[in-house]
């Protein structure tokens, strides 16, 4: 008889544990096998031979070789997969895995299968996928020589399915908790309330009544309270305490308690012969109570990056091989050709090259008006298709479309916290052990001072104090609000990339708004067509569009689209020139033809009309383009970076916030005032260059001022990254520009009162939070240690600070829940009204 | 009596005070092959404190069986990093830590509490 001791690696629980034993119990000559989890050790006493002990430990998946922990190193791709197109993936479905281990070994094992690239596991819902070119039934078998079972499933929607079965699950049976707890504390209470003895006369049929109250309520505790008790045991090896440690505590204090009153009533005073498992049981009813209302509410916190991940299309129709077919999304890679049809989503980020559609944007940038797509426009994953079909290249997939770059950023930036918040995670990392040493004292003064009979004061002062203590309140009250602010803030297209931002978003007084392509378009339109000798407007479009047809000018661009939106063709020119800086030229039907700026035509000697007006178009900051036919200027076209259609109106909420609205741009002055005038800014920065800007910024900000600047987060990068907040307006699917901590994904500036609306409700919700679970811990803990009772003669009951503590951390959820009903553009209005009628 | 009960009452309190702030947290494991599994049960991680090296990329597996929604979130504070953690889901969270030093990561309420001591 001989005793082998082999490493292993990776057994983290039971199930491992009993596959270890399995395959170690084929081993001939393994007598007795015994698994220590916490040495990751396996004794084996018997004749087995070690090598083969060793060979089957690594065949189990848990051998503690180096060779046997491959699964998140690189590995070499295999040369079946080298130079092979991407196979389908194949779902398999798992049984006997219960652990994260298991996933390890199961992993390991379908990764040895030839052909197979990558395969990996998911727990939650049992299955594997496994990429790459391997026969089903090879993965199959692979898994079982593992020691687990497996199958191939079709349908990888179910894997959503189960989690939200499993919420659901949770949260019946923390009500069934709630039943159990109350069910056994409620008519204890109620007895004691109506006037029944709560306390125990020994020797009396009274003791053995309370005996199997107190075995019932041990019930309660042992069953509906277990989760209470373990983690609370779990945390204190671990140097930690959290909210089960008070809960654990409270109610085992008072069960205890108790317990020595009923089985050794002669340690006991007798006037302290009270019993308190009523308290026990209703507490673990009550917080299981205010557990399951807070996965209610809480699962309504995250509903905007829920909302975000159910835009994901599944599947998407993708034309391949001279065929079409519908395919899950994961498997659309760059350069697939995709076709979408009406009422269907757009599955990957793309640029369409067939067909003409409407897509509405809303979901991701805010904008509700649908965007028309033709060929060459970019579409985006997420959004839906309202017109006819469309037939688009994929650009971005999986991890980079827009779509998940979106939801990646809302996720992290729920996550951060604003400088506000930073208090209460000081106060609550140390809060526990706090509570705890409270709960002691307030035991020993009412043992030294407090009236008779001691013993009982003791324990209610004590069992009170832990169980009214509500970090939860504390710890949740700034995060649940980020959450639902930055979610809200996703709703209407505007990402804010740090809770930071919030705080400060709230809390600005100046906003710089860059000229181009901020308030105005940012591409230039024409705006005027003047005609001289009694020509019309549409010959001299006709015209300047049949000498512009070649160029690429963005002003030739702005006379192309003007000429199809009124349906005029241009004519073919012959010997066309461009001049830079001064205009083009060409001759039609004998005659030269020019197009450009005043000073050129005058210089090559034409004759000038409707100087006037040109003039006049000038001063509404629109570019005069002169053409000519021969000699003679014979019309004008004025053309313009017209500014948005809802800039000024945005500008006007901007202002009625009680904001100073400064326009930055480099034109020169009479350009800049006369779009400052349309737009209605108070102050205009022209003829800034570029760079200039962030000192600009930081001039403002020396002048005491808090600024937010709003640029295109390229050019305008620095101004932005300069300025207390920056806001990168972006147009539809920019959405991690770096530079900005907030991007509007639509281009109109109602973004930016819209984010400040957001955050000022945010910023608000989070204090009322702060202050109500402040409030509520620091009058709570000391009325429960009984600082009321030398004056009033009150000392709350352990039932009414279960009762209290459940309903702090519900309402600080709910709190923040309002803030989902919060629509920015009706706090403007009210705002608005108010200063009007005042 | 009464001397006993007040001295024990204080002893307890020093216990407190030395096991939650004084006395060293849990023991260390250290990230082998940039990878660690952490299991999120109970108001614990397991293991609390990762050790790793700074510019190395570090996958940490959590593995979520506690379903209050405490545990829904993990934060790792400094590293601006944030993830949800689905219940009973594996969910890899691949970070690069550049700067040496220790980085809380905890639940959103900072029940759970973890350390990422990077050397």
């Amino acid at each position: 008889m001989r005793t082998h001791h082999l490493p292993i690696q990776g057994a983290t629980c039971q199930g491992c544990a009993n596959k270890i034993r399995t395959a170690l119990g084929a081993v001939p000559g393994a007598d007795d096998i015994q698994v220590d989890l916490a040495e990751q050790q396996v004794t084996v006493h018997g004749d087995a031979e070690p090598e083969a002990l060793s060979r089957a430990l690594a065949e189990s998946g848990y051998g503690a070789e180096p060779a046997e922990e491959p699964a998140e190193q690189p590995q070499p791709e295999p040369a079946a997969g080298d130079g092979e197109s991407a196979g389908g993936d194949i779902q398999l479905s798992i049984t006997g895995a219960t652990c994260a281990s298991c996933v390890r070994s199961i992993e390991t094992a379908l990764g040895g299968v030839p052909g197979v690239r990558d395969a990996s596991m998911n727990l939650a819902d049992h299955s594997a996928r496994v990429s790459g070119q391997a026969a089903p039934r090879d993965l199959i078998r692979a898994v079982e020589s593992a020691g687990y079972g497996a199958s191939v499933i079709d349908d990888p929607r179910r894997a959503d399915q189960e989690r939200e079965e499993r919420e659901q699950a949770h949260y019946r049976q923390l009500l069934r908790h709630t039943g159990y707890g109350l069910g056994v504390g409620a008519p204890l209470m109620l007895w004691g309330l109506l006037g029944g003895s709560m306390t125990v006369q020994p020797g009396t049929w009274s003791q053995a009544a309370w005996l199997a109250v107190g075995l019932i309520t041990l019930a309660v505790l042992a069953l509906p309270g277990r989760p209470f008790f373990v983690g609370a045991w779990k945390a204190l090896r671990h140097h930690n305490a959290n909210m089960d440690t008070l809960i654990a505590l409270g109610t085992g204090t008072a069960w205890l308690y108790s317990m020595v009153v009923v089985l050794a009533p002669g340690l006991v005073p007798e006037a302290a012969r009270h019993v308190y498992f009523e308290a026990s049981a209703m507490i673990i009813g009550l917080i299981s109570l205010g557990l399951a209302l807070e996965v209610r509410a809480r699962g309504k916190t995250s509903a905007a990056v829920k909302r975000l991940l159910d835009l994901r299309a599944k599947t998407a129709r993708v034309l391949r091989d001279g065929g079409e077919q519908d395919i899950p999304v994961e498997q659309v890679v760059a350069g697939d050709r995709v076709r979408v049809r009406p009422g269907e989503k757009i599955a990957v980020d793309g640029e369409v090259e067939e067909g003409s559609s409407r897509l509405d944007e809303s979901m991701l940038t805010g904008e509700p008006m649908p965007v028309a797509k033709g060929p060459g426009d970019s579409v985006a994953a997420g959004t839906l298709n309202e017109g006819g079909t469309l037939i688009y290249r994929a650009t971005r997939v999986g991890a980079d479309t827009a779509l998940a770059r979106i939801i990646e950023l809302v996720k992290k930036a729920q996550g951060t916290k604003p400088p506000i918040g930073r208090l209460a995670d000081q106060v609550s990392a140390v809060f526990v052990p706090t509570i705890m040493l409270i709960a002691v004292a307030a035991a020993l003064v009412w043992f030294n001072v407090g009236p008779q009979p001691p013993f009982s004061h003791m324990m209610v002062a004590a069992t009170t104090v832990l169980i009214i203590a509500c970090p939860c309140a504390l710890g949740l009250a700034t995060p649940m609000s980020v959450m639902v602010g930055v979610g809200k803030a996703a709703e209407y297209g505007i990402l804010i990339r740090q809770g930071e931002a919030l705080q400060t978003a709230a809390d600005l007084d100046t906003v710089v708004l860059d000229k181009t392509g901020t308030i105005t378009e940012g591409r230039p339109a024409l705006t005027r067509v003047l005609a001289a000798d009694g020509g019309t407007e549409d010959e001299i479009l006709t015209l300047a569009a049949s000498l512009e047809a070649g160029s690429e000018h963005p002003l030739a661009q702005a006379i192309m689209t003007a000429a199809e939106e009124r349906g005029l063709s241009p004519r073919p020119v012959s010997d066309f020139q461009a001049l830079n800086g001064k205009g083009v030229s060409a001759r039609l039907d004998g005659a030269t033809l020019r197009l450009g700026n005043r000073r050129w035509l005058e210089q090559e000697g034409v004759t000038l009309a409707l100087d006037d007006q040109a003039a006049d178009l000038s001063k509404d900051a629109a570019t005069p383009l002169f053409l000519a036919r021969d000699d003679r200027v014979i019309g004008v076209l004025g053309v313009a970076d017209r500014i948005k259609t809802d800039a000024a109106e945005a500008i006007r909420r901007l202002r009625e916030r009680g904001l100073r609205v400064i326009m930055i741009t480099g034109d020169i002055q009479a350009s800049a005032d006369a779009i400052a005038r349309q737009a209605g800014v108070d102050e205009v920065l022209a003829e800034v260059l570029p760079e200039d800007k962030a000192r600009e910024v930081k001039r403002l900000q020396q002048d005491g001022a808090r600024v937010a600047m709003v640029g295109d987060g390229i050019n305008d990068a620095p101004a932005l990254a300069q300025a207390d907040v920056g806001f990168a307006i972006g147009t539809g699917t920019d959405v991690a520009i770096e530079s900005a901590a907030i991007t509007l994904m639509s281009g109109s500036l109602h973004g930016v009162a819209d984010a400040m609306a957001i955050s000022q409700a945010t910023l608000g919700n989070i204090k009322q939070n702060l202050f109500g679970a402040f409030v509520y811990n620091s009058l709570g803990v000391p009325v429960a240690a009984g600082l009321l009772y030398p004056f009033t003669g009150w000392l709350l009951s352990p039932v009414i600070a279960g009762a209290a503590m459940s309903l702090s951390s519900v309402t600080v959820v709910s709190n923040a829940n309002r803030l989902r009903f919060f629509k920015p553009n009706k706090a403007d209005r009210r705002t608005a009204d108010g200063s009007n009628e005042s | 009596m009464i001397w006993l009960i007040n001295l024990s009452g204080l002893a307890l309190m020093a216990l407190i005070v030395w096991w939650f702030w004084l006395s060293g947290a849990g023991k260390a494991r250290r990230a082998t092959h940039g990878a660690v599994d952490i299991i999120v049960d109970d108001g614990v991680y397991e293991p609390a404190v990762i050790e790793s090296n700074a510019g190395e990329p570090l996958s940490l597996r959590f593995e979520r069986r506690d379903a209050s929604p405490c545990a829904e979130q993990v934060v790792f504070h400094g590293l601006d990093v944030s993830e949800y953690l689905p219940v009973g889901e594996t969910t890899t969270v691949t970070l690069t830590p550049e700067q040496p030093g220790t980085y809380r990561f905890t639940c959103q309420m900072n029940m759970y509490q973890g350390k990422l001591i990077v050397h």
